[in-house]
């Protein structure tokens, strides 16, 4: 066994050093009829070039963004990720060790969470930032839970939530007793005021930027209604990127900014491990779940970082924890961090701007496109809903056809629009494919 | 004989560090010129568009301050300069008890980063995702067989999320029964989780006594038991990395209050191929594919955090289920989201799936004769560095033990050095220190975990290390006290990075003062 270096030789002096007769008298404290007393019935062991051709053909009977274009976006979104991220990434420095608790032997780790710290505080306009949550459903929940601990209430009304981000909301919200309640759309796509579904005893507005639909919401509208009544406003992003365009949240009222930094160099992987940030107001900070890294000093007055403010958590505070929390997403925030470094201030924006043209460009197409429409009115960034003449199955299948992943079929989410997709245009979307992609839809039957 | 030089290291004394070069390096934001790029955008092959042209003004956003700009190399430069500055499994044995630091093969990272795995989406058509779909369903059967649970759903990110939906499955269950139930057992030696897990689900955690040989009894869990129980959580091997002898008595009596019995799988690794929580009384459990099954730890995650159950309680697991066709349904795998009675969505996807991959190459590759050969040489490997340790340190429950040992700092008394400061020196030998004042019920503890990936020499510098540092705690204290000496920062002031905290860097902040 390869990764096992014991040698025959070895276990005998180890077992005479021990005072042990055998290995198996070693697990003399389980009793005897409590042991399974057979083999486990898995699979016989196979050679590392076994393993990789079968995993190998398991791989090839999945669809992926090299086998097809690919318009599916909806909350996983398929961005290009420099060579330098997967290498650095790769170091086993990195993704070999655990979480910083000997700081004076992690200060890469600690370092790196510190520079992500700063990076999400610029680009959300808040003050503090913690070191990465599961997944960006799991922060939204986590974020709401904050949310019902600082106002001790228990009301929640979601806005433009991806449905899978509600759901997970639903399942957290369960155990403290929370209440999630909707809000409405209107028929250009962005959210109704929201003044008349908020009352002193709701916790939180929760409000998707853009929205699952991918239509830009009102920030601003939404924080004053929130905060009229005393609630707070936590706004959820699942599409990172959109951040280097949109107006900060935290400068437009957010008290709580949370989502999915998967956009920022993560491979989708089929939905995890992706990265869910969290970031708030200053004054809220005790409150935040999660790991968060602060600076100090050595013993010789040298600059260093560390794992702090832990009395917040489980394996400190236990039962009155603000979260369970433990391990969290360390590698994908490494990542992000390295991805935002590369790109920087300006490729940022840059990457953003071209989303954006792409997006337009398919509007513009659908436009003129007989037996196509664009049923939403309100602008986007990367995403666009397109209505169909045809059920939207058959038009995803006809798009299929000529190896195009088309986009997302709304009709479980929002069938009031009648068959449409929602359709993702990142920087990986050439002209070329979007005309294609246009015509399959377009040719449906 | 004369105190050494503290800032000279006698390699006499030395596991395996010696001195290399240190390099320092700044934060991205100090190392930042305008006008560097490290990046290169393909052209716009579509009419460009001004955002204000697509946006309202308002919603727009001025420049992204607070991002550098670097060019590649500068990039390049300072994470591969940071990465110097970590400890991990790849450069030695990292004891981290609980925690199961084995090696993470590199078959496992080549798989997992093949297209058909790293580039899908989760909501591309479950036809064009079958391969996936079978390797959860594989991947389910083979945790199921390896913890002689029923059903196993892959969905939790990591061990805390699946506690959080075992304890959820939990309250369903008596819900569903029309039972109120509000408090939930809590060994001693517990894991910070599992109380706040119980109290995210809005439970009175209930500590129980560890009897005075470091075992859980079925007195004490008799004396805690009530019908406002709604379950027990334990590990096994505990945290002390000793076998509950009695678990069998104790999951009887918690069934016969009607309370259900929970198994945190941090522990696991000793077990595999030996015996199976599943046939000792567990009702619902976790799996740390990050531990037990060798996916890296990545700097403190992603890790993966399956949870099994038994049948009574497969009606609550969470959505979706992926289910193998029937022969009428033809060939293939689905996807199932109608169980009325589930606790839910846990996750916006499927889990932390690059992880189960991961998981999956893992169990293949070492079939039932090596998961079991681990277990065995991991208990080995715990029970020959108490062996070499037991006449040095000293060891509050003497027993037989698992996968781990814990030790304390109590031999040590009158020499002022603490378990911390045994830790700070076991870095100037080229150690990561073990887990440290954890469980709590020991007071000083060193909690170590070897792991089946050490071999004999390894071990044997390791303990040696240890012994040096306690001879060096009489000789020479205020050396051990004032460890680590051969890293590029001395110890940090972590009291004063809470109390004035410092999260995020600023342009115009004051230097820090020393």
């Amino acid at each position: 066994m390869r990764y096992i270096p014991h040698t025959e030789e070895d276990v005998r002096q180890m077992l005479r050093t021990i005072g042990a007769a055998s290995v198996e008298s070693l697990f003399a404290p389980i009793p005897e009829k409590l042991r399974l007393g057979r083999s486990l019935a898995l699979p016989k062991a196979a050679s590392e070039q076994e393993v990789l051709s079968e995993l190998a053909a398991l791989a090839a009977r999945n669809a992926h963004t090299e086998s097809h274009d690919w318009f599916l976006g909806a909350g996983t979104y398929a961005h290009f990720v420099p060579s330098a991220v997967d290498a650095l990434a790769s170091r086993a420095e990195f993704y070999t060790s655990y979480t910083p608790y000997q700081p004076e032997i992690s200060q890469g780790t600690l370092q790196t969470i510190f520079e992500w710290q700063t990076m999400i505080c610029g680009l959300t306009g808040l003050e503090v930032s913690n070191a990465s949550m599961y997944d960006g459903a799991s922060a939204t929940a986590e974020a709401v839970l904050m949310a019902m601990r600082l106002t001790r209430r228990h009301k929640i009304v979601g806005a433009g939530l991806h449905p899978h981000y509600r759901d997970v909301l639903r399942t957290y919200a369960a155990g403290p007793q929370g209440v999630v309640t909707e809000a409405h759309r209107e028929a250009s796509g962005r959210t109704a005021p929201l003044d008349r579904l908020v009352d002193r005893e709701t916790a939180c507005v929760v409000l998707q930027q853009p929205s699952f639909l991918g239509v830009v919401e009102e920030v601003g509208a939404a924080a004053d209604a929130a905060h009229a009544v005393g609630a707070l406003l936590v706004v959820v992003v699942t599409e990172a990127l959109s951040l280097a365009l949109l107006r900060e949240p935290g400068k437009l009222g957010a008290d709580i900014v949370c989502g999915e930094a998967q956009s920022f160099g993560v491979p989708m992987s089929f939905g995890g491990p992706h990265l869910g940030f969290l970031a708030t107001r200053g004054s809220f900070v005790r409150q935040m779940p999660g790991r968060v890294v602060g600076q100090t000093l050595d013993a010789r007055g040298r600059r260093g970082f560390v794992l702090t403010l832990s009395t917040r958590e489980q394996h400190i505070r236990r039962e009155r924890a603000t979260s369970n929390i433990c391990t969290n997403q360390g590698l994908m925030l490494l990542r992000a961090t390295i991805y935002l470094a590369l790109l920087g201030r300006r490729g940022l924006r840059e990457l953003a701007r071209i989303n954006l043209a792409k997006a337009a460009y398919l509007r513009a197409r659908v436009r003129e496109t007989r037996g196509l429409a664009l049923p939403i009115s309100a602008p986007g960034f990367n995403e666009v809903v397109v209505g169909l003449g045809v059920p939207a199955a058959d038009a995803l299948q006809r798009a299929l056809d000529d190896r195009i992943v088309g986009g997302l079929d709304l009709s479980p989410y929002a069938s009031e629009l009648g068959p449409a997709l929602l359709v993702c245009t990142t920087e990986l979307a050439s002209r070329s494919a979007i005309d294609r992609l246009v015509r399959a839809l377009s040719l449906a039957r | 004989m004369t105190p050494p030089d503290r800032n000279r290291l006698r390699p006499e004394m030395l596991g395996n560090a010696g001195r290399g070069l240190a390099y320092e390096e700044p934060l991205l934001f100090e190392r930042s010129r305008s006008g560097r790029v490290g990046f290169s955008l393909p052209a716009l092959d579509v009419p460009p568009v001004a955002p204000e042209d697509e946006l309202p003004a308002e919603f727009l956003r001025g420049d992204c301050e607070g991002l550098p700009e670097l060019s590649e190399v500068d990039v390049v430069r300072h994470f591969t300069r940071l990465s110097t500055w970590n400890y991990a499994v790849d450069l030695g044995l990292y004891p981290l008890g609980s925690c199961t630091m084995k090696y993470n093969p590199k078959l496992n990272e080549a798989v997992a980063s093949l297209a058909g795995f790293a580039r899908t989406h989760p909501l591309q058509p479950t036809a064009l995702a079958q391969g996936l779909l079978q390797l959860f369903h594989q991947l389910e059967g083979h945790l199921a067989e390896i913890s002689g649970m029923d059903r196993v759903s892959l969905q939790p990110a990591a061990g805390a999320q699946g506690e959080l939906a075992g304890v959820m499955m939990i309250r369903a269950y008596h819900e569903q029964r029309g039972e109120r139930r509000t408090k939930i057992l809590v060994p001693d030696s517990a894991h910070g989780t599992n109380p706040a897990s119980a109290g995210l689900n809005g439970y009175e955690t209930v500590s129980v006594p560890s009897g005075a040989d470091g075992l859980l009894h079925p007195e004490a869990v008799a004396a805690a038991m009530g019908p406002s129980v709604a379950a027990l959580m334990l590990t096994n091997p505990s945290t002390l990395g000793l076998f509950e002898e009695h678990i069998v008595r104790i999951a009887e009596i918690v069934h016969a209050g009607g309370g259900l019995v929970y198994g945190d799988g941090a522990n696991l690794n000793a077990l595999l191929g030996v015996a199976r929580p599943g046939d000792l009384g567990i009702d619902v459990m976790h799996f740390n594919l990050h531990k037990t099954f060798s996916t890296p730890h990545g700097g403190g995650g992603p890790g993966a955090g399956p949870v099994g159950v038994k049948n009574l309680l497969a009606p609550y697991l969470p959505v979706p289920v992926v289910r193998k066709l029937s022969a009428s349904e033809g060939e293939g795998f689905a996807l199932d989201y109608e169980f009325p009675h589930s606790i839910g969505r846990l996750h916006g996807n499927f889990g932390n799936v690059g992880m189960l991959v991961r998981a999956f190459t893992y169990i293949r590759t070492l079939g039932p004769d090596g998961l079991r050969r681990c277990a065995e040489m991991a208990v080995l490997n715990a029970n020959y560095l108490l062996a070499r340790l037991r006449a040095t340190y000293h060891v509050p429950f003497d027993r037989p033990v698992m996968h781990e040992c814990v030790l304390s700092d109590a031999k040590l008394e009158g020499t002022g050095v603490t378990t911390f400061d045994v830790a700070k020196r076991l870095i100037d030998h080229g150690y990561h220190p073990p887990t440290v004042y954890f469980p709590l019920i020991v007071p000083g503890a060193l909690m170590v975990e070897p792991t089946e990936s050490e071999s004999l020499e390894g071990l044997d510098r390791f303990a040696e290390a240890l012994i040096a540092i306690a001879q060096e705690a009489e000789l020479d204290p205020e050396t051990v006290r004032s460890a680590p000496h051969s890293t590029r920062l001395s110890r940090l002031d972590e009291t004063r990075a809470a109390r004035k905290p410092v999260l995020r860097w600023l342009p115009d902040a004051e230097p820090l003062d020393s």
